[in-house]
């Protein structure tokens, strides 16, 4: 009856299932130049639309007059605030329930700021009229330091929501201030530091950095005047998100509004939230009835669509003085810039910064973060990390080391000595959090080992006897990722799930659609890979699809981590859903009970009677002609996945530095990565996706910060001065891991995408510090640029 | 804005085109002649995204006008598979793992194309520096260095091998 009567491990092989590194489905396309990007969309007809931009970071518009870009031939439109505000478009929600404004209303609130939006018939025309458009600003004093933003006479940057209780996060104490948001038991945590034998403090900032992918932010609008259907391609991490925002901004019913996302390059927290672009570039085909486009340029896309971190953090730690901590307080100064858009659950203003108590064990904890309004950009999006998480696992693992050089303690002894052990698993933190699974000592330990650290320490030793600087950083990190339960987590009440329908056709072969987006990480290529093991079809037989809002189900998108472990799971749920309605089909063709019947990785065989079998290539074709009496016919199903729990990722890493006290530059020597993400899905991904986070890691402890003049000129926002890593600036990187699943996902997988950048920059930030430590130097801002690193030695007097 | 004729070969086809004399190459590729495989990261030259061969070397096409390609000899990454036959390079980034976005990758190919038209036996270190031009966000370039060994291995070339 079987087709094949190859071994069961063999036909397992065969299906390039769940373990295996198969080779990518996506890239045939890409390495042959026919990847799709949302430039690359040609409609008929498209022209194309562009902003023109405040120069001042703070001021009124006094005037704007567009008559001159108007008439030059080829100028389709130009839109300012006027034009949008009987559509009430002028001002838009964010997802943290303040407003932005689409385009400046009378003010400008940071530089480079949307102030009209020009449409033309090609780029060319398009830029020649945005020269053409004159804006008069009455300049404003500046804000941009957020410490200032709080002064009781500062200058009140948002006069739209002077005196109003709360801009959608709780209430404001200051007009430039957005929420408080306070976690934890005070009370225990001051007496858990009165009592302490050690406390240590150190005022850590997080700089102002941009996700910066490859490709820009952009999207291509068409209004069907006829249907009344709009379509929308754009690069968007969360399409179904993007949709039921247009309809709420736009007011068009939902299901005349098709938004896709294409290929995109890259996203990194860049494209997950609403951009005026977007909303322009709709009222323009609204109003012109021709497809219009939007793309930013770097300029715009690094000074303007959402900046990520800027948390201005106060650590303090108390601990025993055998190294035992007892007690953690955090005062978090958080700079969102001009408008509330970070993107993070709704609910929560700091995202998942409570997880900052980290892969210790510590009894008392109290965390506080204030929001604030400044004159930069608008943003505060998770930059290749779950919500927060970086920030905060930066705080605790500098935290960490501070306290280690208090107590003269080795650091990697101090974390072996606090560590959450096994046996506490599932562990609850003090600050809220339910831990899902994890084994960090056996972690640290491999390091360690790998890497032969008392061997460094040595070295170390007799390179400072020598005068020279040889920094050790290590970071025991754990992430909190797969947002996630919708009890805890929406965006805009809608419950954080995602989701996954499978097809399987008569002949055996499937397709299955996700509400997610892959921006990168080869979804085409491993979500095949989870359906392949549960139902025993080959992955090459399944085609994978997302981002069109038409075809997939409704879900939340990609980014924090969460399309393995929350959409991962819908597709194992939604494949078991298939499995067992093939188990009927089974039973029946086969004339016996569905209990008489056991699975072998794709067929059913009568138990105690392996001959008599079903594989799910015949099921699949009984589905559509030879079902038992009562059923439907078809095989498909669909699952909407609401994780019961976050996933918690871990990881230990290592990281050598060399440090030329002459010249301040940094040679990282050695990196060794060990990640524990769960269940391996395609190792060789995961091995990539960790690449990249380290290398993204480099980047920010290395090199990247938007900084700002006193006046909130963007200073370096192209790629001349925002620091990109090239081949020559990567070092090699070593790859490790160990696997604990996470027990409450299908099939045990914790995401793995952003680990990497969480633990990198600790590592690397704490490397470069270690090799000063000896000096009794225990902070150095980020980024680690050779100029600051070199003012480090100066000041020591190294340097001669 | 007055217009220019130019001719050039494009992928070994000859092209026609009327094009202002500020129009960058990047734009006639892209726009007016549906090449979309390069793409646009930076416009200020420094991504690589928008690599291209022309004349035999390789050019950052978003800062090369149109005209100055005139009389010239383009290939673009539509032009790297000899038919259905894919160039080795792209069937090394494939099995290496050498891209995810994608974004990149066609500046990427062109550029280590170019890389070992130049020099058949790079070294690793002579790899990095060849590709310095060209950034990638996603893959941290390490399974970048190992495609073009592959590509190597492929076409007989000895530092791979070692
Ligand atoms: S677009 Fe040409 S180098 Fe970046
Ligand atoms: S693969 Fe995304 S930029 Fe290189």
């Amino acid at each position: 009856m079987s087709e094949t009567t190859a071994p069961a491990a063999e036909r397992e092989l065969g299906l390039e299932g769940v373990g295996c590194e198969r080779r990518r489905k996506e890239d045939a396309r890409f390495i042959q130049g026919k990847g799709n990007y949302v430039d690359d969309i040609k409609l008929a007809g498209t022209v194309f639309g562009d902003f023109v931009r405040s120069p001042c970071a703070h001021g009124r518009i006094k005037s704007i007059d567009a008559e001159k870009a108007k008439a030059l031939p080829g100028v389709l439109a130009v839109l300012t605030a006027e034009d949008l505000k009987p559509l009430n478009l002028h001002w838009m929600p964010t997802l943290a329930g303040d407003v932005q404004a689409v385009l400046a209303d009378g003010k400008v609130h940071f530089q480079n700021q949307e102030v009209a939006f020009v449409i033309a018939e090609d780029r060319y025309i398009c830029a020649d009229a945005i020269q053409l458009v004159e804006v008069d600003y009455e300049e404003l004093p500046v804000i941009v330091d957020p410490k200032v933003a709080m002064a009781p006479d500062a200058p009140v940057i948002r006069e739209d929501v002077e005196g109003k209780d709360t801009v959608g996060q709780g209430p404001r104490k200051h007009a430039n201030h957005i929420f408080t948001w306070e976690v934890g038991d005070k009370a225990a945590t001051d007496e858990a530091f009165a009592g302490a034998d050690v406390t240590a403090r150190e005022e850590i900032t997080y700089q102002r950095v941009h996700p910066a992918p490859l490709e820009t932010c952009g999207c291509v609008a068409s209004m069907d005047a006829v249907s009344g259907q709009l379509t929308v391609y754009g690069t968007f991490q969360a399409p179904h998100v993007v949709r039921t925002v247009v309809s709420l901004i736009a007011g068009l019913p939902e299901h005349k509004i098709r938004i896709i996302a294409p290929d995109i390059g890259g996203g990194f927290g860049n494209k997950v939230g609403p951009y005026p672009g977007y909303v322009c570039a709709i009222v323009g085909t609204i109003v012109l009835g021709r497809p219009v486009k939007w793309v930013e340029s770097r300029l715009d896309n690094i000074s303007t669509t959402s900046f990520a971190r800027d948390y201005h953090m106060t650590g303090e730690i108390a601990a025993d003085r055998d190294g035992k901590i007892k007690a953690l307080r955090v005062q978090v100064l958080a700079d969102h810039g001009a408008f509330n858009t970070h993107a993070q659950p709704s609910k929560w203003p700091a995202g998942m910064f409570s997880i900052v108590t980290g892969s210790y064990d510590i009894p008392a904890a109290h965390v506080v973060v204030d929001g604030v309004y400044t004159n930069k950009a608008p943003g505060g999006v998770a930059y290749r990390c779950s919500f927060r998480v970086t920030e905060a696992s930066y705080l605790i693992e500098r935290m960490i080391d501070v306290l280690a050089s208090k107590l003269k303690m080795d650091p990697a002894e101090l974390r072996l000595k606090n560590f959450i052990q096994p046996s506490q698993f599932p562990y609850n933190s003090v600050l809220g959090w339910e831990y899902d699974s994890g084994d960090y000592p056996t972690a640290l330990n491999k390091v360690m080992e790998a890497v032969d650290y008392r061997g460094l320490r040595k070295e170390q030793a007799e390179k400072r006897a020598k005068g020279e600087l040889m920094g050790i950083g290590i970071a025991t990190f754990t992430e909190i990722v797969g947002a996630g339960p919708s009890r805890n987590c929406d965006i805009l009440g809608i419950g954080m799930f995602d989701s996954c329908e499978i097809r399987i056709h008569p002949t055996g072969t499937a397709i299955a659609r996700f509400g997610t987006k892959s921006t990168g990480q080869g979804h085409e290529t491993t979500y095949a890979q989870i359906i392949a093991s549960e139902i025993g079809i080959p992955s090459d037989d399944i085609t994978i699809e997302e981002g069109d809002t038409d075809t997939a189900p409704y879900g939340l998108g990609t980014y924090g981590s969460r399309s393995t472990p929350v959409a991962g799971a819908a597709a194992a749920q939604a494949a078991r859903k298939i499995r067992a309605k093939a188990q009927k089909i089974a039973a029946h063709m086969l004339e016996v009970g569905e209990d008489d019947l056991e699975w072998e990785v794709d067929r059913f065989r009568v138990k105690g009677l392996p001959e008599k079998m079903a594989t799910m290539k015949e099921i699949a074709m009984a589905a559509y002609g030879n079902v038992p009496a009562g059923m439907e016919h078809g095989l498909e199903s669909v699952d909407y996945y609401d994780p019961p729990n976050f996933t918690f990722p871990f990881g230990a890493y290592i990281c050598v530095v060399d440090v030329d006290r002459f010249t301040g530059e940094v040679a990282v020597r050695r990196f060794y990565a060990l990640d524990d993400c769960g269940t391996r899905i395609n190792p060789m991904i995961i091995e990539g996706q960790i690449h990249g986070g380290l290398t993204e890691a480099l980047a920010i402890a290395m090199g990247q910060e938007l900084l700002f003049d006193d006046i909130g000129n963007v200073l370096g926002a192209s790629f001349l001065d925002y620091f990109m890593p090239t081949a020559v600036e990567t070092p090699h990187w070593e790859t490790d891991f160990t696997v604990t699943p996470s027990p409450h996902h299908p099939i045990g997988a914790k995401g793995v995408g952003e680990s990497p950048n969480v633990g990198g920059v600790s590592a690397l930030s704490n490397a470069v510090i270690d090799a000063f430590a000896h000096l009794g130097v225990t902070h150095m801002p980020m980024p680690h640029t050779p100029w600051r690193v070199w003012q480090k030695a100066n000041e020591l007097g190294i340097d001669r | 804005m007055a217009k220019t004729d130019i001719k050039l070969t494009i992928n070994g086809e000859e092209v026609e085109a009327t094009v202002e004399p500020r129009m960058l190459l990047i734009y006639l590729l892209r726009e007016h002649l549906g090449l979309t495989g390069a793409h646009i990261g930076c416009e200020t030259s420094h991504c690589g995204a928008c690599t291209v061969d022309l004349d035999g070397k390789s050019v950052k096409s978003c800062t090369v006008f149109a005209v100055q390609a005139s009389g010239g000899e383009v290939m673009t990454v539509e032009g790297l598979a000899n038919g259905a036959e894919l160039h080795p390079l792209q069937a090394g980034f494939a099995e290496e793992h050498g891209l995810q976005c994608g974004f990149c990758t066609p500046g990427m190919l062109m550029r280590t194309y170019r890389l070992l038209e130049d020099n058949p036996n790079p070294s690793e270190d002579e790899i990095r520096v060849g590709i310095s031009g060209n950034i990638c966000r996603c893959t941290g370039y390490q399974n970048i260095v190992k495609a073009v060994r592959h590509a190597m291995r492929e076409l007989g070339h000895k530092e791979a091998t070692e």
